[in-house]
């Protein structure tokens, strides 16, 4: 724990500028437009679609980036992880990681 | 709320294993403790149960009332598929106990009036219900005025709209299965902005989905009153060719100008068309409740918000989401942006009560899914950031798109994404 708030403290004290660093809800808040499809905290429902709670940070980082970079094909995902900065990712992904898988 | 420690059990074995991420005060404070404010929600569809939810989960002891006119939750997005026989309405179907147990007040009921000054709400059954913030997720209603005979009684009770899952989609699939093959079935489209803008695409290949395999002589007739297809216009356009040559026939610029309940026919501008059964979508605005709160101060017919928290910009203390709100550009209308909506306003008014600064930078997503066939699907996708500088959302260039190609792996995601936005909204 004491290091995903190091991990989280040094992302919103690095490039995120004032707005980021005020706002304590951001990775909260971004993970939620996930869980229409990825579940709500990322617990997902079924086996179609991936979990993301539980999932290391630097997983769903890479997962998002290849996505974006068209490394990874997809049907959906790499028209929406275009549309997140690096900053965004960046948080979305340590919320879900902090997140107790459902199962 | 009388037994507190029932709602707790109750929550515990609901949420299960989640709960153990929720701080323990969270579980002791459903019931007891001071609660941070009181916040009524008008509407528990996509918006509105979403608000509940999140207000619940985020905003530790908020007091939470739902007030919903009907039972149970039933979805628009998969509705078509009950029209083309595929799902049955028990598919589109959930109960709002889930929401009960995560500790909202469920009010069945309609609130008829709203007091601003007084932050009140009343209920059509006399009762008052206070406020601190309100959340209004009130759908679209009908101009019905803007068809000729649409309103007479004759015409509301054979010439149906379906656009409001429920009854109506019901009815509608039995008028589709009393008409003898080689009926018409007639689907009218009104000019943008409209709920759903794919939803009469998707529409017209179900019910010719349904025409194809059990009468196909048939036709499905798309009267657009829009000049083309107006989402996923490609994709749709190979469908009706592909998988519904000789069943659907798609009509731009032919605006519905009033109909004939006695004969079920459409009378366009340059053109009469009888149907056996006509379904007509008719234009819509903002719904009743927020007319008569005063919020419709776009057009006469949506409700301008703040992005940043989605409170109206005509009425203060009333956050509105969802169809009823004047979209941000590119926006659509849609169960998904609602939902959406729904979160800003939980996380913004959760911080209005703490007396604590908003989110300055909120996203929102939309994913729809439209089945072409019983099991291939299409999808449309964006990504919208806050423009501090416009003071509204913004698709960000280059991300969003469509499908590559109908295909029957999305067709599974979109049942999934059903599954999971509803467990979402409704904490099932």
């Amino acid at each position: 724990m004491t290091h995903l708030l190091r991990m989280a403290a040094a992302l919103l004290l690095s490039a995120g500028g004032a707005a980021l660093a005020q706002d304590a809800n951001l990775g909260r808040n971004l993970a939620a437009t996930c869980a229409n499809c990825h579940g709500t905290n990322g617990q997902v429902r079924g086996d179609t679609v991936k979990p993301l709670a539980g999932v290391s940070a630097d997983k769903i980082v890479a997962a998002i980036n290849d996505f974006k970079s068209g490394a990874q094909p997809a049907t959906i995902m790499h028209q929406i992880a275009k549309g997140f900065s690096d900053d965004q990712i960046k948080a979305v992904a340590a919320y879900f990681a902090a997140q107790p898988a459902r199962r | 709320m009388s037994k507190p420690s029932n709602l707790s059990r109750r929550r515990v074995l609901h949420v299960g294993l989640a709960a153990a991420a929720a701080p323990l005060a969270g579980c002791a404070g459903l019931g007891s403790g001071p609660s941070i404010g009181r916040v009524v929600v008008v509407g528990g569809g996509y918006g509105g149960a979403t608000a509940a939810r999140y207000l619940r989960l985020w905003g530790g002891n908020v007091d939470v009332t739902l007030v919903e006119r009907n039972a149970n939750f039933v979805s628009c997005p998969i509705s078509n598929l009950v029209l083309g026989g595929h799902k049955q309405m028990s598919d589109i179907t959930v109960s709002y106990g889930g929401l009960e147990a995560a500790g909202v007040k469920r009010i069945q009921g309609e609130v008829v009036a709203i007091d601003a000054h007084a932050k009140e709400m009343r209920l059509a059954d006399g009762r008052k219900l206070p406020y601190d913030r309100a959340v209004i997720s009130p759908g679209i209603d009908f101009m019905l005025d803007q068809v000729g005979g649409l309103a007479a009684p004759a015409a509301q009770e054979r010439i149906l709209h379906s656009w409001k899952a429920g009854p109506q989609t019901l009815a509608l699939r039995r008028q589709l299965e009393a008409m003898p093959d080689g009926g018409v079935y007639a689907l009218t489209i009104p000019k943008v902005p409209y709920r759903c803008p794919p939803g009469p695409y998707e529409r017209a290949c179900m019910v010719a989905s349904y025409f194809k395999q059990f009468k196909p002589r048939s036709k499905v007739l798309v009267l657009d009153a829009n000049p083309e297809i107006q989402s996923k216009k490609v994709l749709f356009e190979k469908a009706f060719a592909d998988h519904y040559k000789g069943i659907v026939e798609y009509r731009p610029n032919n605006e519905l100008k009033s109909v004939d309940a006695a004969t079920n026919t459409a009378k366009l501008e340059f053109d009469d068309v009888r149907a056996d059964v006509l379904n007509v979508v008719p234009p819509q605005r903002a719904a009743d409740i927020a007319r008569s709160a005063g919020l419709l101060n776009m057009n006469n017919r949506w409700v301008g918000v703040n992005w940043l928290t989605m409170e109206s910009t005509a009425v203060p203390g009333i956050h509105v989401l969802g169809d009823a709100t004047f979209s941000a550009p590119l926006m659509p209308k849609s169960g998904h942006m609602a939902n959406q909506h729904a979160k800003v306003a939980a996380a913004a008014i959760i911080q209005l009560l703490k007396g604590e600064p908003v989110s300055a930078t909120p996203v929102v997503i939309n994913t729809c899914y439209s089945f072409v066939t019983a099991r291939d699907v299409i999808h449309v996708a964006s990504v919208h950031q806050y423009d501090a500088a416009e003071k509204t959302f913004k698709t960000v260039p280059g991300s969003g798109g469509v499908s590559a190609a109908a295909n029957q792996v999305e067709g599974r995601n979109a049942l999934s994404w059903a599954e999971n936005i509803w467990a979402d909204m409704l904490a099932t």
